[in-house]
């Protein structure tokens, strides 16, 4: 299909546009209070002292011969939000695609190394890859309604493993619609195709159908880069509701989504984690210079 | 218009107005060209349309859908034929739809760029060019020989031959038009890769997918060459597609080139039955197409 | 497998049976979509090797003289290709000199010249015309154009190109409107929509900015034409030539219709003749005997190998064209 899609990613240039850089700078000079005051739900435990749902140990990354990831080790708190930051080609997408082996679908694409996954290695070849994927949610940059009604578009993965009852379904449709905010905009809309939903609308939708199945891992890649600010508040408040039950690990190219929505934050360079910590800890007091270069926007 | 040119060729001498003047002349020379062209082609084109609907109207009457075809000299209709006709198409298409459909989820959603898939394609447009009699002589070597006798099943399969490789093609673009994102969202959801590609893929390009069967169906419906050494020609009602079977194509061809005018008449009948078919079937291509594209 | 799965507390809730299935239908679906597709490659090994062992006598008998023989008498069991491959190749070349210019003018009409309103009903009305069974073309040919050629034409054709020195042979003849010359117009009337739509998307990939750009600098309508337009799109505008043959090379009815059915070798185009096609057409059913069947299913095999040729010519020749192309920039 288009194994080509990835070749930007794969060129490793950095392309901060200058709008982020502005935003980058503001946010050093105004944003740290705002973002102190955000956190809400104070949580003050370091990363090591957290149990751990996703350990990454040594992961190497291949598009075909290009190699997009070296040697990542790292740690994912359970039901805590991780951001991954880093600029364009950095392989933070290609790294979340790890998690639920959704590279499988592409030849030539192949993952070297260990992801533990409540301490099951799911890189080992007898992983069943639907059973992990039921577990391990995503949610995509563009927002991919499927071609059928709303009801449908979540009933399809719940259908998938579960039994259940007409009413149950009905039941399970309005609390994954509530769960992400969109029931009262669409419970008139139900038998409706998905498509015919606004952007912001139809991210949340994919977002409801995600976690409709009940996994306990969700992934965001980007998932605001293609909506407006007000849908994006929509979302990231909505991330910030889910974590009491999922464990979220989210992409984003926008620092201060990062920052307002993270726990923990690593920034990824070239391939590498470069940092871990604290996304506290990460946008006042970086330990790396490079990490430091990226979030004032001096990169490049 | 003269006076600007002047006044051009007063402020900038370098501009050599013979040249320009050459220039202009040979463009005018070349696009009068493709006007007059055009008028020569469209003029061919619309004397056929002319002619056809005018000879065919002529002679539609009703009883073109109530009697069979006639002996030499009387009259009659094309009812057994155009009932004929529907039978191998049908059959045909049941035949050549599935595997068609089949092969192009294959290209797209399991091969991909693989060498299989590659030489599938180069040959499946070997077979898309092939010449639709050699089709013909094919099926009438391994069908008509062995069984001992021409059939309506034989027509059908020669048929499904012609529609096969078009729908290998539609299918295949049409699903690539799936965008990758869709299959990852399923996938993601833990849907096992068969009810991906049932559920997902094929409900978002069904719309293309049977466009490309229209498609077929309208190529085949006045496929002529291939169903004469297959399924033949039936004066009568057949019972069934297990014996020679009257269709369209070859009674045309057998009245058409008749010195009887009845039949000839009847061909002509005929001849704007199949155009009419073929052209409703093309529209209906561009509406789904233009509402798929829509959605 | 289970190991690794029932280490998730939450999959006890699920059916088991969900999983066993999902694989054998993910196995079956890309099993069949694979034999499908193989399916493909086994038909054209099929139809040479059929192809191949019907033409077998004949090549036996007549061997590579087959090719070169004038003689098609079924009486005597003589056969030789030669008049049908003429007959071939003339009508497709009379075709394609009467085709390709006229496609090649609609297609600029449509794109360069046509006002906006008309640009859809024509280019539509070309597509529909590309769609009609040849068949119709083919009796169009016979009770319209060939009288009309013969009353109106060819007397003309044969006064004035028959004294022509040295290839006045080629219009020497009776104007019986039916033969070689006839059936290369029809072939070329019936191509005419097909490539002119080919031509037309073409055309319209082009970029619009490098064509206003040359309009930018006082390029005239044709000079965008040759030297903007026709360099992007000259792969595509070969390979679409080449389409264009192979259908005419290959095409039955429009020609079986008009083209008399003479298996005599004669070199003026107003006599009739024969193609490979329509030999097959006019005589597969009535061959008795095992040459005669036999030849005809060699000169199946012919045709099936020149329209091969063509494809893979054009195949080759893009790929070439859009190697170069990128190499050059």
């Amino acid at each position: 299909m288009n194994e080509k899609g990835q070749t930007p990613r794969e060129t490793g240039q950095l392309n901060i546009d200058t709008n982020q850089t502005e935003k980058a700078e503001n946010l050093l000079t105004h944003g740290f209070r705002d973002i102190k005051d955000l956190k809400t739900k104070g949580k003050k435990a370091g990363l090591h002292d957290l149990p751990v749902k996703i350990e990454v140990k040594d992961l190497d990354f291949y598009y075909g011969n290009f190699k997009a990831l070296h040697s990542i080790t790292m740690n994912i708190p359970e039901k805590h939000v991780t951001a991954m930051i880093g600029p364009s080609g950095c392989g933070k997408s290609t790294l979340i695609r790890c998690f639920n082996r959704i590279y499988e679908l592409y030849p030539g694409q192949r993952a070297d190394g260990e992801i533990g996954l409540d301490g099951r290695n799911i890189l080992s070849s007898n992983e069943d890859l639907n059973l992990l994927r039921s577990q391990v949610g995503m949610v995509f940059q563009k927002p991919t309604p499927f071609a059928m009604s709303v009801y449908d578009n979540i009933a399809f993965g719940v259908r998938l493993y579960e039994n259940l009852s007409r009413g149950e379904m009905d039941e399970r449709v309005e609390w994954a619609l509530r769960k992400a905010a969109l029931f009262d905009e669409v419970k008139d809309k139900l038998r409706q195709t998905g498509t015919a939903l606004s952007g912001g609308q139809q991210q949340r939708l994919c977002i409801a159908r995600a976690i409709a199945v009940k996994p306990e891992v969700v992934l965001l890649d980007e998932p605001c880069s293609a909506l407006d600010p007000r849908s994006t508040a929509k979302v990231e408040d909505l991330i910030n509701e889910l974590v009491a039950d999922y464990t979220i690990v989210i992409v984003t190219h926008n620092m201060q989504q990062a920052a307002r929505v993270s726990d923990f934050t690593a920034f990824m360079y070239l391939g590498k984690l470069i940092e871990f910590d604290s996304t506290d800890r990460m946008f006042t007091n970086p330990r790396e210079k490079d990490t430091e270069d990226y979030i004032t926007g001096r990169f490049g | 218009m003269k006076n600007s040119r002047n006044s051009i060729n007063r402020i900038r001498s370098n501009i050599n107005m013979n040249l320009y003047r050459r220039r202009r002349l040979a463009n005018l020379v070349i696009l009068a060209g493709s006007m007059l062209t055009t008028i020569f082609g469209l003029f061919w084109l619309c004397w056929l349309l002319i002619t056809l609907f005018g000879h065919g109207f002529q002679h539609l009457a009703l009883s073109v859908f109530t009697q069979p075809t006639p002996p030499p000299g009387e009259s009659g209709g094309l009812a057994n034929a155009i009932v004929g006709s529907i039978l191998i198409t049908g059959a045909g298409i049941a035949v050549g739809a599935p595997v068609g459909v089949l092969a192009g989820t294959f290209l797209s959603e399991f091969a991909m760029d693989s060498p299989v898939a590659t030489s599938v394609r180069f040959i499946n447009d070997v077979l898309l060019s092939a010449p639709s009699i050699i089709l013909g002589v094919f099926i009438y070597s391994v069908v008509v020989v062995p069984m001992g006798h021409f059939s309506g099943w034989a027509g059908a399969l020669a048929l499904a031959l012609i529609a096969l490789p078009i729908i290998v093609r539609t299918t295949e673009d049409m699903l690539k038009l799936v965008p990758n994102t869709m299959r990852e969202a399923a996938c993601a959801l833990g849907a096992p890769r068969w009810k991906v590609t049932v559920a997902i893929v094929y409900r978002a390009a069904r719309s293309g997918i049977l466009t490309g069967i229209l498609l077929a169906i309208a190529r085949i419906t006045g496929e002529t060459a291939p169903l004469l050494f297959t399924a033949l020609n039936n004066q009568f009602w057949s019972r069934g597609l297990n014996e020679p079977v009257a269709n369209l194509p070859v009674v045309i061809f057998q009245f058409a080139m008749s010195p009887y005018e009845d039949w000839q008449n009847l061909a002509w009948a005929g001849a704007l039955l199949i155009t009419v078919s073929v052209l409703v079937l093309n529209i209906l291509v561009r509406t789904l197409l233009r509402g798929g594209a829509r959605g | 497998m289970d190991t690794a799965a029932s280490s998730n507390p939450k999959d006890q809730s699920r059916p088991a049976a969900a999983k066993g299935r999902g694989q054998i239908l993910d196995a079956l679906l890309s099993g069949l979509s694979r034999l499908c597709a193989l399916a493909v490659l086994f038909i054209i090994a099929a139809i040479l090797i059929s192809l191949f062992m019907g033409a077998w006598p004949a090549f036996k008998k007549f061997g590579p003289a087959f090719l070169v023989s004038a003689e098609w008498n079924p009486v005597t069991e003589e056969f030789g290709a030669l008049v049908s491959i003429y007959g071939t190749l003339v009508t497709t070349l009379i075709a394609m000199i009467t085709g390709v210019p006229v496609s090649f003018g609609i297609a600029i009409f449509i794109t360069e010249l046509c006002p906006l309103w008309l640009k859809r009903p024509v280019g539509t009305a070309i597509e529909l015309l590309a769609a009609i069974p040849s068949i119709i073309y083919g009796m169009w040919g016979l009770f319209v154009f060939a009288p009309f050629f013969a009353d109106h034409m060819e007397p003309w054709i044969a006064d004035n190109l028959g004294r022509l020195p040295g290839m006045g042979f080629l219009f020497d003849g009776p104007p019986l409107g039916i033969g070689v010359l006839t059936a290369g117009i029809i072939l070329g009337i019936m191509v005419i929509p097909f490539m002119a739509a080919v031509f037309r998307d073409l055309f319209e990939v082009v970029p619009p900015v490098l064509k206003e750009s040359a309009y930018g600098i006082g390029a005239t309508t044709w000079e965008v034409l040759k030297k903007i337009v026709l360099p992007y799109t000259k792969a595509g505008v070969v390979g679409g030539i080449m389409l264009g043959m192979g259908r005419a090379l290959g095409e039955t009815m429009a020609v079986t219709f008009v083209i008399g059915n003479a298996d005599r070798l004669e070199f003026s185009l107003l006599m009739p003749g024969n193609t490979i096609s329509s030999s097959l057409a006019n005589q597969f059913t009535e061959a008795v005997g095992e040459m005669y069947t036999s030849s005809l299913i060699a000169l199946g095999l012919i045709l099936f190998v020149i329209t091969f040729l063509v494809l893979s010519a054009a195949k080759f020749l893009l790929i070439r064209l859009t190697a170069m192309e990128g190499s050059r920039t």
